[in-house]
């Protein structure tokens, strides 16, 4: 791994003075350690903010549950509060990666990041997320724009994602058995008004399968998706899994996910 | 360049150290415990896994620089006074190891469930050891020795 100079933040104000365009910002390091490694990233400054106590920690009001950027999978998939209010968040947590994996990797770093496999940024669409950074805050359907991006500007750290406790909800995996990485991960998540179904692993980016929520907000039944056929020409295609597999698979893990909630 | 400080196995240690250091670097060349294995190097295989402040992480995924300050535990630091640790015991008894090269990462993670259920069922002996590849043993003698060493520690 080529050297660079590794900086810990005090603040978030701190964390932004020192970003520059050759700096990357390191939480749990699981992705970005990795990266450097495999020499597929090179920074000059690496912005360690993980000992930002703003950073970290959960918190639950009547309609939403904050987590801190740099609160670790581990914590979100221990915590009472979580599993009380949205328990489905708590158990996408559980099923990150392996326990060393969730003893170091962050809510933050996972949506920064924004992995086309990743679990957390289907959780962000489908309980309208907040995404709160040190400048503004972005609605979670503003925020993944693409394979690794999002509408985050250099320097700019989040600090909390702030989700909307839905009436009911389910995450399901279809998981790569040796990464845990999702294939094909479904969000489904019922709130008053209407219906999200967020999508991982299917395509180069999270997305809500708009036809899904449509079927489902007129009726909350699995039977309502059951045998739809979803367009796969956007779909991945690799050694794991094929177009067409996993636009069958989206269908089978929503329906999963319905009969879970 | 910076100072590392840690305590290692109960040792304080002291050592100027590239940013770029790994912690398992650090464990392996700067301090000579060789017992903290590198398999992958991609953080996936788990022969590097060491505890830090009482949780289990893979050491070749987290720099030298970003746990400074902080107690480390390796495969090292289980005896006691020459005595096996009874994980280590349990392993040798029941054959849960052939090569041994995962071993060291096996028995460090295998410590920290049992630091966190005391009473771990197959299924979460084998959950927990997802980060934990071994291509000898097929994991059978291992999930035994991990229960075995539960009713011993």
């Amino acid at each position: 791994m080529k050297d660079f100079n590794y900086h810990s933040a005090k603040d978030s104000k701190e964390a932004s003075k020192l970003a520059s365009s050759s700096s990357a910002f390191l939480a749990g390091g699981m992705t970005t350690i990795p990266s450097m490694k495999l020499g597929l990233a090179t920074y000059k400054d690496l912005i360690d903010i993980k000992n930002i106590k703003k950073l970290s920690g959960i918190k639950v009001s009547g309609k939403s549950v904050t987590i801190g950027a740099a609160t670790k999978h581990v914590e979100v998939s221990n915590s009472k509060d979580v599993k009380k209010a949205i328990p489905s968040l708590s158990s996408l947590a559980e099923g990150i990666g392996d326990p060393q994996v969730r003893n170091r990797g962050t809510i933050g770093g996972s949506i920064a990041n924004n992995d086309p496999s990743a679990d957390y940024p289907s959780a962000c669409i489908a309980l309208n997320a907040t995404i709160h950074t040190n400048e503004r805050k972005i609605e979670a359907a503003k925020f993944f724009k693409g394979m690794f991006e999002t509408a985050l500007k250099k320097g700019e750290l989040i600090e909390a994602i702030e989700f909307q406790i839905p009436e009911k909800s389910s995450y399901q995996k279809h998981p790569n058995p040796a990464s845990r990485y999702a294939i094909v991960g479904v969000y489904v998540a019922k709130h008053k008004e209407d219906v999200n179904v967020a999508v991982t692993g299917a395509k180069s980016c999270v997305y809500n399968d708009k036809e899904m929520s449509k079927a489902l907000s007129g009726n909350f039944s699995s039977s309502s998706i059951d045998g739809m056929d979803l367009d796969s020409s956007e779909m991945n295609s690799d050694m794991h899994a094929s177009a067409d597999f996993r636009a069958s698979l989206v269908v089978t893990q929503a329906k999963k996910a319905v009969d879970a909630c | 360049m910076g100072k590392i400080s840690l305590e290692v196995n109960g040792r304080k240690v002291e050592k100027e150290a590239s940013d770029n250091t790994l912690l398992s670097t650090f464990l392996r060349e700067h301090l000579q415990l060789t017992g903290t294995h590198i398999g992958c190097d991609t953080s996936q295989c788990g022969a590097c896994v060491v505890h830090v402040d009482g949780n289990s992480l893979k050491s070749c995924t987290a720099l030298a620089a970003d746990v400074n300050g902080s107690k480390v535990t390796t495969i090292e630091g289980l005896e006691t006074n020459g005595k096996m640790h009874p994980m280590q015991e349990a392993f040798k008894k029941l054959h849960g190891l052939q090569c041994g090269f995962c071993t060291p990462g096996m028995v460090m993670s295998a410590v920290d469930l049992l630091q966190k259920n005391k009473k771990p069922s197959d299924t979460e002996i084998r959950d927990w050891l997802e980060g934990n590849i071994c291509r000898c043993t097929g994991y059978q003698n291992i999930v035994a020795a991990v229960k075995e060493a539960a009713t011993k520690m």
